[in-house]
């Protein structure tokens, strides 16, 4: 079989595109997702597909690589590949170019390695398929391309099993096996969102560098549009299985045409200009105090682990105070203390003057009306069985006893102040969207009238735009209500946005703590100082 | 500790099973004979009398031991009595039996499990270990030796086959309640200023329950053959109560001359079963 | 290694422990017992006082806790006290019984297992929709097949109707065959069903996308991905089908008029000959837990991720 495209740097490459998609039309179980979506990439291009969930940026990629779910189809359009139409291929055909010419850097490293093969055997595999027998030849490739992607130890990784790797290792090992073959066009799938900020931004160099080693050409898959700025040459908008709009990265970020894409920019925290200094909330009354806190989990082998250790910091009345970091650093644990939720195994803590670990019974219970936790997740924190009316005012209906019309009323007040439509009283959270919930989920805690809103990862879940509107929903709250926000967050430049005070949080300790403006503008630390360097768009900033 | 970005649902779940555009509301061809099947057999249940005309007890003897006709369209037993009145007449047994053997399992491994789930701690410990033994041990067996104590006898057949489904519903209904508890809006529901009573029976309780009931649907199926096979061992309603079971073992002595006499109270309980069984499946898919 | 083989072995003896106490519960202090039974018959004329010696025999007058010590002190020695409707040792009883039941259900086994794998593999990977959506209903089907109609039914046609299997003086194989295909179809059900699930669920994961993303075929997909994480699972319910298989062996060896432990059950349950049907009770709980030992001993060999090791700081 002579076969065009493997040989990607034949004569004329040059001058034709890479990956050429036009008119491209993919239906799930006959009804189309995505309608006439056309771009092109030259070869060793960086091309980001940028999208909110549903877009089909997704499915697009997926029909790239021929490997749609059983379900999907291509009814329309085509692909084509260093002039070949490939969409029609025969699925034999296509496993011979899979690999070689186009492959995958897959979304969920976790998930994404077979967990009962050694790294070795799953790496290697990729040179057996296609057409490599020599195994010792295999092996000295295989270690060199582990320690090219910068795992230490490679001869160790090659004898390990996925679950011994961590998260960063994983999504390296499955970079290796991307580019083993040198391919012409690697699909990098969300290659970072379940990955720390500071591990996204090693493994975004990673593939930026290889791919200018090995002249690759990148399609970039996110929905995070300051990534697609620091990386893409060319970003492509996608919303609701359209394209919006496409462009050279620098011109399309610089004067966006359409309307979406403005607001994509405005609303993506990273991007948009920090806000704005918040004065006169701080210096007041201490809403929440934290001193010394230690908190102990106990460990398979009965041992404990310490999650938090001498945290310490304040929270003035009507201020946000940010706890951040990355995933392990005790920010979550220390929020839950805080409310309540966990004894603390040492140190103190006062939330308007009260201890909670004092607390018990009915004195806890009347502690809770003044604190309240709003969940990452706003479809697991709302009850699937219950009305929004229901869920709004069970927390009234567990406190003295209103008459039923007051409780109307309170449930329509708090429902409008979180800008809800009355008609959605009735609904069920399953028949919202992301954001409805997580206002209904706001709106619940805010019945009671309480003093503080601890926030943990509360925008985490939900969409750029979406996002936004809570974050400003939040923003008008305090200012009217004159709540007290302890917000708790992985992402770095949402804190920016949202707060007045910031503890860095890792390994269960506080590396740093102050005023937003100074802990952003002029880190003291180095490990503060990295994790505001690995903030996505800054290539953008400047 | 929750690792926030790697718990979540993301797009990598939706994107591997895309949502089933253009399906259909109007469920399976399938789904609707099942529940046929089973109205059929609930009124065959209730009202005999509507079906046939014959006595499921008492026979002509001239007719005996004929093959299916038009008088008597599944033949007749050694005694000339109709076969098909004698498996019409036979639902109440089967059924009854089978709804007793699940309503023991479904109050008693509720209550268990409800305990277990709920209170935690040593409490849990220790009912959950005596539910693991009563699995180690077959169902069968255990029906058997409760058979023992209580004696033979329809009703007694149904609560030995009830007793041993305790465990597993106990053992369902605990990992669901641990699972609701540990929701974020059971957590929420205690936030709020819930007393613990209140929650369980605002929340755990509605939401755990939902997929014990499809469960128990499922059950219902597993009873009747369970009910059937004590029947068929003769442990279950003495002669001559047309149960289906004891109808099968009572043919089996004519199984040269009669093949109607076991094939077709068979086949009546294969159809019956795989209709609960189809009707519990439906259930459970429609709580998840 | 040997501390959690240690551990789990504990586990094990007190799951034992307390199907034995449960058993004897249930068993010894029901109401009417089998020397009532066998002896106040009226054929036999005994006396109150005569009955009373017997029960002396038999040690049915000792107070509950001292009969409890015994029988456990019994068991673990072996001795599993009298048959009371024959007057034999349970443990001969069992010696005698348990070799043929272990045969019909080790065949019955090894078949539902070929079974069940043929209909999963034909389930998930057969050449058309419709071939694969009706080994999917297959099993639905299977497990609502009465066994005991089952085994009539194949008498009926394979003895009666077409000859080819001797009622009359069966050989020691031929009399195996039809009640191995009776016990072993209602097994194969579950089996087929889990591994149909999970031959789904893990052609769905990530991992194989990546493999068939590396240039993989389906084929090569299914035999290095998919078959090894899709049939581990499965091993997990092995000490529940031996459970099923000894019930299943109540109702075949009573209809095939074989015997067994299984016929050995079903006259006991009649006779209400209960050190009989403890004992057997007992012997589904040694092979439950047994197997059950075996099976999580074995796992780590299997699956990398149980074994105990270093582990990277995630």
């Amino acid at each position: 079989m002579t076969n065009a495209l493997l040989e990607p740097r034949a004569v004329g490459a040059e001058t034709r595109p890479l990956l050429r998609i036009s008119g491209l039309e993919v239906a799930y179980d006959g009804v189309p997702v995505t309608h006439d979506v056309g771009f092109e990439m030259a070869p060793g291009e960086v091309v980001a597909l940028v999208g909110e969930s549903g877009s089909g940026k997704t499915t697009t990629a997926q029909a790239v690589i021929g490997l749609l779910p059983p379900n999907g189809e291509i009814t329309r359009g085509e692909i084509r590949l260093n002039g070949e139409e490939v969409s029609r291929w025969s699925p034999r055909r296509f496993d011979s170019i899979r690999g070689s010419v186009v492959s995958l850097i897959p979304q969920d490293p976790g998930a994404s390695l077979n967990p009962v093969l050694t790294i070795g055997a799953q790496v290697s595999e990729v040179f057996r398929l296609h057409g490599r027998r020599d195994r010792a030849g295999i092996r000295a490739e295989v270690l060199a391309l582990l320690e090219r992607v910068g795992l230490s130890q490679p001869e160790l990784r090659f004898r390990q099993y996925p679950h011994e790797l961590s998260g960063g290792m994983k999504q390296r090992v499955l970079i290796a096996m991307a580019l083993a073959l040198k391919p012409a066009l690697v699909i990098a799938d969300e290659p970072t969102s379940a990955l720390d900020v500071t591990v996204q931004k090693r493994i975004l160099d990673l593939i930026d560098e290889l791919r200018a080693e090995n002249g690759t050409a990148v399609l970039l898959v996110t929905h995070d549009l300051a990534v697609a700025a620091d990386r893409a040459d060319r970003i492509v908008v996608m919303r609701g299985g359209r394209i919006q709009e496409q462009g050279p990265a620098r011109e399309l970020l610089a004067a966006p045409k359409e309307a979406y894409t403005r607001r994509l920019l405005a609303d993506a925290p990273s991007l948009s200009a920090p806000a704005l200094a918040r004065p006169g909330r701080l210096g007041g009354e201490t809403a929440i105090e934290v001193r010394g806190l230690v908190q102990n989990f106990p460990t398979d082998r009965g041992g404990s682990f310490r999650a938090v250790s001498n945290v310490s910091f304040s929270v003035a009345r009507g201020s946000t105070h940010a706890l951040v970091g990355e995933s392990g650093s005790g920010k979550t644990t220390t929020a839950r203390a805080v409310v309540g939720l966990r004894r603390p195994d040492g140190g103190k803590i006062l939330v308007n003057g009260q201890d909670p670990a004092a607390l018990r019974g009915e004195e806890l219970r009347q502690f809770r009306r003044r604190i309240q936790l709003v969940y990452q997740n706003p479809f697991a924190s709302l009850d699937p069985r219950q009305s929004l009316r229901a869920a709004v005012e069970e927390p009234l209906l567990n406190f003295e006893p209103l008459a039923k019309a007051e409780r109307e009323r309170r449930v329509h007040e708090v429902f409008a102040r979180v800008q809800l439509a009355p008609e959605l009283l009735e609904r069920r959270p399953a028949a919202l969207s992301g954001g409805q919930r997580q206002r209904a989920a706001i709106a619940r805690a805010l019945v009671l009238k309480p003093s503080i809103l601890v926030l943990d990862e509360a925008v985490s879940a939900l969409d750029v735009t979406v996002q936004a509107q809570i974050l400003r929903l939040l923003d008008e709250l305090q200012r009217d209500l004159g709540l007290t926000y302890l917000f708790v967050s992985h992402d770095l430049a949402v804190v920016r946005a949202i707060s007045d005070t910031v503890s860095v949080l890792q390994g269960g300790e506080i590396r740093e703590s102050g005023p937003v403006a100074q802990v952003f503008e002029a880190p003291q630390t180095e490990y503060a100082r990295q994790l505001i360097a690995a903030i996505p768009g800054r290539l953008r900033r400047g | 500790m929750t690792d926030i970005l790697r718990s979540f649902p993301s797009a990598a779940s939706a994107r591997l099973a895309p949502p089933r555009f253009g399906w259909s509301r109007r469920p399976p061809l399938g789904l609707l004979l099942a529940w046929a099947v089973l109205l059929v057999a609930a009124a065959w249940a209730v009202a005999p009398e509507i079906f046939t005309s014959q006595s499921g007890v008492v026979g002509i003897p001239s007719e005996k031991l004929q093959a299916p006709s038009a008088a008597h369209w599944l033949g007749t037993d050694e005694l000339g009595r109709d076969l098909l009145a004698r498996i019409i007449h036979g639902a109440r047994y089967s059924l009854s039996g089978a709804f007793l053997a699940v309503g023991v399992g479904l109050v008693f491994g509720a209550a268990i499990g409800l305990t277990a789930g709920s209170v935690g701690g040593r409490v849990e410990a220790i009912l959950m270990r005596i539910v693991d033994v009563m699995l180690a041990i077959p169902s069968l067996l255990l029906a058997l030796s409760l058979i023992i104590i209580l004696g033979f006898g329809h009703a007694q057949a149904a609560i030995a086959v009830g007793v041993t489904s305790i465990a597993s519903f106990a053992r369902l209904v605990r990992s669901e309640v641990v699972t609701v508890r540990r929701s974020d809006y059971v957590e929420a529901a205690f936030g709020s200023g819930g007393r613990f009573l209140q929650v369980i029976w605002r929340h755990v309780l509605p939401n755990s329950l939902t997929t014990v009931l499809a469960y128990a649907a499922l059950q219902l199926g597993w009873a009747i053959l369970q009910i059937s096979t004590l029947g068929f061992l003769g442990y279950g309603a003495p002669p001559p109560t047309p149960e289906w079971g004891l109808l099968i073992a009572e043919g089996r002595k004519y199984m040269m001359a009669a093949w109607w006499l076991t094939a077709f109270p068979g086949l009546v309980v294969i159809l019956v079963v795989l209709a609960a069984n189809r009707v519990g499946r439906a259930a459970e898919r429609a709580t998840r | 290694m040997t501390r959690r083989l240690l551990e789990r072995l504990g586990q094990a003896l007190l799951v034992l422990w307390a199907a034995f106490t449960i058993a004897f519960v249930l068993l010894q202090l029901m109401p009417g017992d089998a020397v009532l039974i066998k002896f106040v018959g009226g054929d036999l004329g005994l006396s109150p006082e005569a009955v009373a010696e017997i029960r002396a025999f038999y040690g049915a007058d000792a107070p509950a806790w001292r009969r409890y010590l015994d029988a456990l002190a019994g068991v673990v020695t072996g001795d599993f006290g009298y048959s009371i409707a024959s007057g034999v040792p349970v443990a001969e009883e069992i010696r005698t019984n348990l070799p043929a039941t272990l045969w019909l259900a080790g065949l019955a086994f090894a078949l539902a297992v070929g079974l069940a794998l043929l209909v999963a593999f034909l389930a998930t990977l057969g050449p058309f929709a419709w071939l694969r959506g009706a080994f999917q209903a297959l099993p639905g089907l299977m497990v609502s097949i009465p066994v005991f109609w089952l085994g009539v039914l194949l008498i009926q046609i394979f003895s009666f109707k077409l000859g080819w299997v001797s009622v009359i003086a069966p050989g020691p194989w031929e009399r195996l065959v039809l009640p191995v295909i009776a016990i072993s179809i209602p097994i194969a059900a579950p089996l087929a069903q889990i591994l149909i699930r999970n031959l789904d669920a893990v052609s769905t994961a990530p991992f194989v996308h990546v493999a068939r993303a590396k240039g993989a075929s389906r084929r090569w997909v299914m035999l290095r991905h998919v078959l090894r994480n899709a049939l581990l699972p499965a091993l997990t319910i092995a000490g529940v089908l031996f459970g099923e298989l000894l019930a299943g062996a109540v109702v075949t060896e009573t209809v095939f008029g074989l015997n067994g432990i299984g016929r050995l059950a079903e006259q006991a349950v009649r006779a209400q000959d209960a050190a009989v049907l403890q004992a057997v009770v007992l012997i589904a709980a040694f092979g439950f837990v047994a197997i059950n030992l075996i099976v999580d001993l074995l796992y780590p060999l299997f699956d990398p991720r149980l074994r105990r090791g270093g582990r990277a700081p995630a």
